[in-house]
């Protein structure tokens, strides 16, 4: 084969620069670890430190797991937040619509069918986002932008910005409750997580997924029915966004047409620094993570030393500009 | 040369702006005979004036998606701009040409900062508008607390009216500071675009970047000057949105991003790069607000507004790219 010398160096390029991407986090968090520990001091390790960490950690998140599946691609999906909002919005509908005055199972079933309801919005989202980018081959960022817009718009209209709270134990439970000291919401995102992580590197669907988003064409001539692939992988994205509606509505006890806007932009900052390429193709779950850690620990010891959450923005910009950066320095010393 | 009249008219009417085009005049004559307000001289300054802001962004934004590039930081710029500007002209005094020139420096400069970060460190253009917006936006709340400013010069809270003229029985119209810049604006993106020399490069290395460095083009240099005029764009949108608003909120700009790329991209210009014009900028702008506005003078309660937009961008986008997928499936069978 004549491109085999080619193929071997760019593959070993992108070998160095994912598990470089890996090592430069896991670095970057044990100087975060030390500095912190020196200014902060043993209040930074305390449990209800860690727990809050633990407890703010899962909605954002969730929210770019789904990011996440459409980068990979080589897309985006804008829509995530305001398909959250809408199925938020329309389990709390159903919530505070049927279960006062409901007993016994007619109690747990209403619960268990408004969060159906909530995926199936959801999932519906993401049939639309699917069809629009693989079928009429609409770019995905226009794409959803336009159901961004729209989700947002029939979220507002129906429910006029208003909040709708109020929601029964369980459904709470969700959002803050423990189970032997681990926040359940935590757990929720482990099992979001874990499914990801071995559907991605596990199935065929997800070598599929990483082949589109190294090279759409090729794959498509190799046999692979992208369109389907991708209808599919819109679908997962949008159902993410639906788990972390409800994590996010059982967290405030409340739902909104406005809520976690600003955590929009965050999910392709998480992710990117995580190793995820934007352009598509390459990233794991795990930098993934490791990238929200970092961002939480920021967050958390910002707030600790007083700091504003502003400053914990603008740093965690730095961080990104910073680690994006790293192959370039990196690459240049043995050229 | 008539027929090269009707060639260029055939080319126009299969393109996206002809299109559009077609469904604004739709609209405004139905929403002309469903509401008397609509087809208005009011209506129509009051729209001008209240979508500068949108449209002078859209103006840079557009730039740099020919380029190749994406930027999304501009409403930071314009916060930053904004609010370091008018502390200044508070603080110090200042002119109508002192503080344009000030916030078309810090726009221009915080411009440079993302190009140099894209092409230096090789950053793609997402990732470093992604970061800086949350470094200016961070930082500029944390230096003022957030604090909005209220209190602004009485020469710029007047701000300008020119060519007063009467139109009808009691009311005067005329040509204020927000129109005015809008108006240069385009006119000046226009020029830049069409009858310079960068504008062919521009275009060029937005189809092909590389291809453009073989030709020898100064791809760093071009990049610094498609970042710096969307900054620009930002510093002069971000004055007017501050006279027209009597106040600088620095956190009411960030979140709004998005409204400034459905502009552009309903104009038709493309994210690929290398794709997009001024006049399907405008028009796209023009969409935006007669659609806003429409739906309001309907009587359709404005929590709707998003939905409607939503529908259209959707509906453009889809439009667009089922007609280009005949249009190749056509040429293919040839």
């Amino acid at each position: 084969m004549s491109n085999a010398p080619a193929l071997s160096l760019r593959r070993r390029m992108v070998g160095l620069a994912g598990s470089g991407t890996v090592a430069t986090l896991i670095l970057l968090l044990l100087a975060l670890w030390v500095v912190f520990a020196v200014t902060i001091g043993d209040r930074f390790f305390s449990v209800s430190t860690l727990q809050s960490m633990a407890f703010q950690m899962p909605e954002l998140g969730i929210l770019s797991l789904a990011m996440m599946l459409a980068l990979l691609s080589g897309g985006l999906n804008l829509s995530i937040i305001a398909t959250a909002n809408l199925s938020g919005l329309t389990i709390a509908f159903l919530l505070t619509r049927y279960i006062p005055g409901s007993q016994g199972l007619a109690w747990v079933g209403i619960q268990v069918l408004a969060i159906a309801a909530g995926f199936a919005v959801a999932a519906l989202v993401g049939l639309l986002n699917g069809f629009v980018i693989a079928y009429l081959g609409v770019s995905p960022i226009l794409a959803t932008l336009g159901t961004m817009t729209l989700c947002k718009g029939i979220a507002i209209g129906l429910s006029r910005g208003n909040v709708i709270s109020g929601f029964p134990e369980p459904i709470v439970f969700i959002g803050n409750g423990t189970v032997f000291g681990v926040p359940f919401a935590l757990i929720v995102l482990a099992f979001c997580a874990l499914p990801v992580a071995l559907m991605l590197n596990a199935t065929p669907f997800g070598a599929k997924v990483y082949m589109i988003g190294s090279n759409e064409k090729a794959t498509r001539y190799s046999g692979v029915d992208t369109r389907a692939v991708l209808l599919k992988l819109y679908v997962f994205s949008s159902l993410l966004a639906g788990v972390a509606a409800v994590v996010m509505l059982a967290r405030f006890n409340s739902a909104n047409a406005a809520y976690g806007e600003s955590y929009l932009l965050v999910t392709i900052l998480a992710g990117v620094l995580g190793g995820i390429d934007p352009f598509g193709g390459f990233g794991k779950v795990g930098g993934l993570l490791l990238a929200l850690i970092i961002l939480q620990v920021i967050s958390s010891a910002f707030n600790l030393l007083n700091l504003s959450q502003f400053l914990t923005l603008a740093i965690w910009g730095g961080i990104l500009i910073a680690v994006a950066a790293v192959p370039h320095f990196a690459g240049k010393a043995p050229r | 040369m008539p027929e090269s009249h009707i060639a260029s008219f055939g080319r126009f009417r299969r393109s996206h702006e002809f299109w559009l085009l077609m469904v604004i005049l739709g609209l405004c004559a139905s929403l002309g005979f469903a509401n008397a307000q609509f087809l208005t001289m009011q209506n129509l300054f009051d729209l001008l004036t209240s979508y500068a802001f949108v449209g002078i962004l859209a103006l840079g934004l557009l730039v740099v998606l020919i380029a190749g590039g994406i930027d999304i930081s501009f409403t930071a710029t314009a916060s930053v701009a904004q609010y370091v500007t008018l502390s200044l002209a508070n603080a110090y005094g200042a002119n109508w040409m002192s503080v344009f020139a000030i916030a078309i420096g810090i726009g221009g400069a915080l411009g440079a900062l993302n190009a140099i970060f894209i092409q230096k460190l090789r950053i793609p253009s997402i990732i470093v508008s992604v970061a800086t917006l949350n470094i200016f936006y961070g930082l500029l709340i944390f230096f003022t607390g957030g604090k909005y400013i209220y209190s602004l010069p009485d020469w710029f809270a007047t701000g300008i009216f020119w060519f007063e003229f009467e139109w009808g029985k009691d009311s005067s119209y005329g040509v204020n500071l927000q129109i005015l810049a809008l108006a240069l604006a385009f006119l000046v993106t226009w020029l830049l675009l069409n009858r310079t020399n960068i504008g062919r490069q521009i275009y060029a290395m937005g189809g092909n970047a590389d291809a453009a460095q073989r030709l020898g083009f100064h791809i760093f240099g071009l990049n610094i000057l498609v970042y710096c005029y969307m900054g620009v764009m930002a510093g002069i949108a971000s004055l007017i949105q501050a006279q027209l608003a009597q106040s600088v909120a620095p956190t009411v700009l960030v979140g709004k991003e998005l409204d400034v790329v459905a502009a552009v991209v309903l104009g038709g210009a493309s994210l690929m790069g290398g794709v997009g014009t001024v006049l399907g900028t405008f028009l796209g702008l023009t969409l935006l607000a007669v659609l806003q506005n429409g739906i309001i003078l309907l009587g359709v309660s404005s929590y709707w507004s998003p939905f409607f937009v939503g529908l259209f961008i959707l509906i453009s986008v889809s439009a667009t790219a089922w007609s280009q997928r005949e249009r190749r499936s056509r040429s293919a069978r040839r």
